[in-house]
């Protein structure tokens, strides 16, 4: 018996082991391994996002120039779909699609990356009167649901480019930036784009707890780890409305781009880029479709950001740029006179010019726009002796070109903007050899051609600059966050930013030479009563085509409030249709009013785009 | 010799056991409030939840343990076989006039409480082998008194599992081996039974084929160290052959299991690829709510998995969840050293026992409440497979409250007179 009562021992032995290995196992799940939590938290929890407004967008009137609408997205979950009595052909009927549509989508649905126990988009953007007849019988229907979402509206339909529209985030955003979620909305270009962060304000989350059949059982927490939405902050442009959409008028069935800024504060008036579209086209539903048929045109390419993409020799403008250049390093003179012959005499009439009399003092040739005078000016900065040395001579040249913005970046708040180019040393060594090219190779820089190239923002900066009598401030399109101008985000467009060429002297004299353009020059048909203005014809030769015209301008003379730079991609002479523009503009903004509406009703009907397309006969004439 | 009753019934009452008894009852009340809590009916005592109705079992289990100290102890002696017999027939009858829920026949309703006979073939079962083995004149070493015993334990077994469909209330009776152990039953079964049980275990793992020759080549390797007699050679050999024929007939059991059962087996041994959603869904929802509990738990009532439904039956066999997601670590640790610091105990007070029939009783009481434990909760942190047996005092239900009470309080009774040694 004793014997037998050692065997007591064993037992309890083997009680006591079952029950340490089970605390041990206990302490493993539930101390050590943490993936049971977040599969609890997975399954328990479901996270509501909640969508902050994004913020509105005025001019600097304070008009309304982008707003919210609401959309609805049908989303479901397939899940909670009954087998049996679900009324698939109701269902089909009430938001108007088809059997098969149906099938397609419910199957997308259900397949990776979406799942039978996942939300996910059914139907995206209901408009409101869609949504109002489907919410009415969305019971009717287990498993699918109604998310409001908020769509971008735009009253004027002016500055496609320049406001950008939104779009969802691809896999590609939410990599990089785990704010976003696939399927978030997210500016993808313009103002939009540049002031997203702005704009979007801060998602809010709701934790809320569901039971297993998905049902939703209050807030986890009472909401302490709940946050809300910040909506997003709004934005005042310098956009003139008035004035882009009167320029967007004028520039209709032209391709070109016009760019107005206010010289004393640097911000942007109007930036139109033709062809352009109505902003409301990528919005909702019709966007995609909308966006592909705005991909075909080929020629006006309406989705070309041309004010900032697209790069077009200086030509003309810059010849003013070189009379600065000339004047501060003291090779040239308002005296200064060159001869013409058709053409730049020491290359054999290259590059070539347009008649007129010869030789022209610095005013004139600004006024005739004179491609031989230019030249020689270029060769003498270039070989200019006190540099002793060509090359440091153009780098200086170049160094001067560069501080008023060409070949950089101006550093403005419009999304993707170009560099442009004035080539460098680097450059023609390689093309030409090192030490083999000299000014009389590379001469057509003077008259802002050969690889020069500047984007129309570029151009009406240079024009501030003038106007100015060389200084500007960065070109921008945001004066106000959230009501206040002072933020901080905006500090960097009230730096003065100073050019090469600080002696206004220079400037005054190229400034008359502007002035007498309008008084007797090519602008002379142009001018505006009561406000004597500076400008500069021009045409910017284009190795493809017909030449484009140019047209530089800023009024008033002193104390500038508007400066134009506008081109018009082969148009020919600057002063027909470039020329008018701007000056419609510029009455227009100072004005407010039009006292040629002969000059207007000509710009508003020219067809410059289609007129090739016309029957040939009617093309001659 | 007899000791008359003269004393108060309570005399005697080991009152620790009691108040074990008596916190494990109120533990597994308030997890059952809080694994089925209805904030519409938020008052523990509302009868037309699952807690108002454990409060109803809880009082009549009281009752029941206060008749249970009242009725002489030697009534327990003299009545085991009528006891057992009694609800033998019970156990027989009951497919017949009850009715079926979740697919077995083992329940009498009255309204909406029901009770299951076969829970109460436990202390049946163990009063009547205690009656068996105390019996001076057996022996349990003798092969005959084996078998008998054995014979108690498996009809009640072979009726529930066949009958009624209710595998976990059959397996329990595997329990009484501590029993049997302790009175002597030779080491020699059990570690027959041990070997047995790993043969069954690597039958289902490995390739029968490996099995068969690893059995070969151990037969042969034993010839080496053994004398090469003629019998000892038949002896090896039909130890080969018996082994072979175990290995091919679980591997022919087990093809011919119902689905279900398969797969609980699949599961717990990592067989194939467990679907979490199907058939791995209840162990895997167990192991996250508990999982999920952390050290500290979630705080009463607090409990994600366990109150929103992701865990099944969380009220009965998975109690336990509630218990490791809302106490964590420490609660879950506290409850299963508190039901063995009274298992323990049991075996403690059935050693101090004079009479051989308290002792063997008593040590059927620890069988049965350590084979609960183990399973129960095994099988909610993965360690066993999913056999549907309540976590003794925790679980809800009527019948398994009381038959663990009966179990208990009739134990006892026997130790408040452990001072008698005739029965």
């Amino acid at each position: 018996m004793n014997q037998l009562g050692d065997r007591k021992y064993l037992i309890i032995g083997v009680f006591a082991l079952v029950g340490l290995m089970f605390i041990a196992r206990l302490f493993y799940i539930q101390v050590i391994d943490d993936s049971y939590k977040l599969d609890a938290n997975n399954q328990a929890f479901r996270y509501n996002t909640e969508y902050p407004v994004r913020g509105y967008i005025y001019d600097r009137n304070n008009k309304l120039l982008v707003y919210n609408e609401a959309a609805y997205d049908l989303v479901v979950l397939p899940k909670n779909i009954s087998k049996t009595d679900f009324d698939t052909a109701g269902f089909c009927e009430l938001i108007g699609i088809t059997k098969e549509v149906f099938m397609k989508k419910m199957k997308k649905a259900v397949q990776a990356p979406n799942s039978p126990r996942k939300e996910s988009i059914f139907e995206k953007q209901l408009s409101p009167e869609d949504y109002a007849s489907i919410q009415e019988h969305l019971y009717l229907y287990r498993g699918f649901s109604v998310q409001s979402r908020t769509l971008r509206k735009y009253p004027y339909k002016i500055a496609a480019h320049t406001l950008g529209y939104i779009g969802e985030a691809d896999k590609g955003v939410t990599e990089k930036d785990p704010y976003y979620k696939e399927g978030d909305y997210l500016g993808i270009s313009g103002i939009e784009k540049t002031y997203e962060k702005v704009l979007r304000g801060k998602k809010g989350l709701r934790i809320m707890m569901v039971d297993v059949h998905n049902r939703e059982k209050g807030s986890y927490m009472n909401g302490l780890y709940d946050t809300m939405a910040i909506p997003g902050k709004p934005l005042t442009t310098t956009i003139d409305a008035e004035l882009q959409q009167y320029a967007e008028q004028l520039m209709q069935n032209k391709i070109g781009s016009v760019v107005a800024i206010d010289p004393s504060t640097g911000e942007i008036l109007a930036i139109v880029t033709s062809p352009t579209y109505d902003p409301n086209l990528l919005v909702g539903r019709a966007r995609n479709k909308n966006f592909a048929m705005l991909s075909l045109d080929s020629i006006g390419k309406p989705l070309f950001n041309r004010s900032t993409m697209a790069s077009y020799p200086p030509g003309s403008t810059f010849k003013l740029i070189m009379s600065l250049i000339g004047l501060h390093e003291g090779v040239l003179t308002a005296g200064t006179r060159y001869p013409c012959a058709r053409g730049y005499p020491p290359l054999g009439g290259h590059p070539k010019c347009h008649p007129h009399p010869s030789p022209l003092d610095l005013n004139a040739a600004i006024g005739a726009s004179c491609n031989s005078y230019f030249s020689y000016v270029f060769k003498s900065v270039i070989e200019d002796k006190k540099y002793h040395d060509t090359y440091k001579a153009y780098q200086n040249w170049r160094d001067i070109a560069m501080s008023f913005c060409l070949g950089v970046k101006t550093g403005s708040d419009l999304a993707n903007e170009l560099r442009g180019n004035v080539p460098s040393i680097k450059y023609y060594d390689k093309v030409f050899g090192k030490g083999v090219w000299k000014a009389s190779t590379v001469i057509s820089l003077g008259i802002g051609q050969a690889e020069m190239g500047i984007t129309p923002l570029q151009n009406a900066n240079l024009v501030s600059v003038i106007a100015n009598r060389g200084w500007y401030f960065t070109p921008h399109i945001v004066k106000a966050i959230d009501g206040n101008s002072n933020d901080t985000l905006l500090n960097r467009f009230k730096v003065k930013h100073y050019t090469n060429i600080k002696d206004t002297m220079a400037y005054n004299t190229v400034i008359r030479g502007m002035a007498k353009v309008v008084e007797s020059g090519t602008a002379a048909a142009l001018k505006i009563e009561g406000i004597p203005y500076c400008a500069k014809t021009g045409t910017a030769q284009n190795p493809h085509g017909k030449d484009h015209s140019v047209f530089v301008c800023f009024a008033p003379i002193n104390n500038p409030k508007i400066a134009v730079g506008i081109l018009i991609e082969n148009a020919g002479f600057g002063a027909t249709w470039a020329g008018p523009i701007a000056r419609l503009m510029m009455e227009k903004y100072l004005k407010g009013k039009i006292t040629r509406p002969d000059l207007e009703k000509r710009m508003l009907e020219a067809d410059l785009i289609h007129k090739d397309k016309l029957p040939a006969d009617a093309a001659h004439h | 010799m007899r000791e008359k009753s003269d004393k108060s019934i309570f005399y005697n009452i080991d009152w620790i056991t009691v108040l074990m008894y008596v916190v494990l009852v109120l533990m597994g009340w308030a997890n059952i409030y809080a694994a089925v809590y209805n904030e519409e009916h938020y008052i523990i005592t509302d009868i037309s939840q699952k807690y108002g109705k454990q409060m109803i079992w809880i009082g009549t289990a009281f009752l029941l343990a206060l008749i249970v100290l009242i009725i002489d102890e030697n009534f327990y002696t003299a009545f085991a076989y009528v006891i057992y017999g009694l609800f033998m027939l019970l156990i027989i009858a009951v497919p017949f006039l009850g009715r079926e829920v979740k697919g077995s026949r083992s329940w009498f309703r009255f309204g909406d409480f029901g009770l299951q006979p076969a829970e109460f073939m436990k202390f049946a079962t163990n009063l009547a082998i205690a009656k068996f083995l105390s019996n001076q004149n057996i022996k349990i070493a003798d092969y005959r008194n084996t078998i008998i015993t054995l014979l108690m334990l498996f009809v009640p077994m072979v009726i529930i599992m066949k009958l009624q469909n209710e595998t976990g209330l059959a397996i329990v009776f595997v329990a009484f081996i501590f029993t049997l152990y302790r009175e002597g039953l030779s080491v020699n079964y059990l570690l027959l039974g041990f070997l047995a049980a790993i043969l069954f275990i690597l039958a289902l793992l490995v390739n029968n084929i490996f099995l068969f020759a690893i059995i070969g080549i151990l037969c042969s390797l034993s010839l080496l160290f053994i004398k090469r007699s003629r019998t000892n050679l038949f002896v090896v050999a039909l130890i080969g052959i018996v082994a072979c024929g175990m290995v091919k007939g679980t591997s022919t059991v087990y093809e011919h299991l119902e689905p279900h059962q398969k797969i609980r087996i699949d599961v717990l041994l990592g067989r194939g690829t467990v679907d979490l959603k199907k058939e791995g869904y209840n162990v895997n929802q167990a192991k996250i709510a508990i999982g999920s509990g952390g050290f500290l738990g979630k705080g009463y009532l607090q409990g994600t998995q366990t109150k929103y439904d992701f865990v099944p039956e969380q009220d009965t066999d998975f109690i336990f969840c509630t218990v490791g997601e809302e106490w964590g670590f420490l609660g879950s640790s506290l409850v299963i050293i508190l039901q063995l610091t009274l298992i323990i105990r049991i075996v403690f007070m059935a050693e101090r026992q004079r009479s051989p029939f308290s002792r063997i009783y008593g040590y059927g009481v620890a069988s049965v409440l350590f084979f609960h434990l183990t399973v129960n909760i095994g099988m909610t942190i993965g360690l066993a497979p999913v056999i549907g047996i309540p976590l003794p005092f925790f679980s809800y239900g009527g019948s398994s409250l009381w038959s663990f009470t009966l179990l208990l309080f009739i134990f006892i009774k026997l130790d408040s007179h452990r001072l008698q040694i005739l029965r």
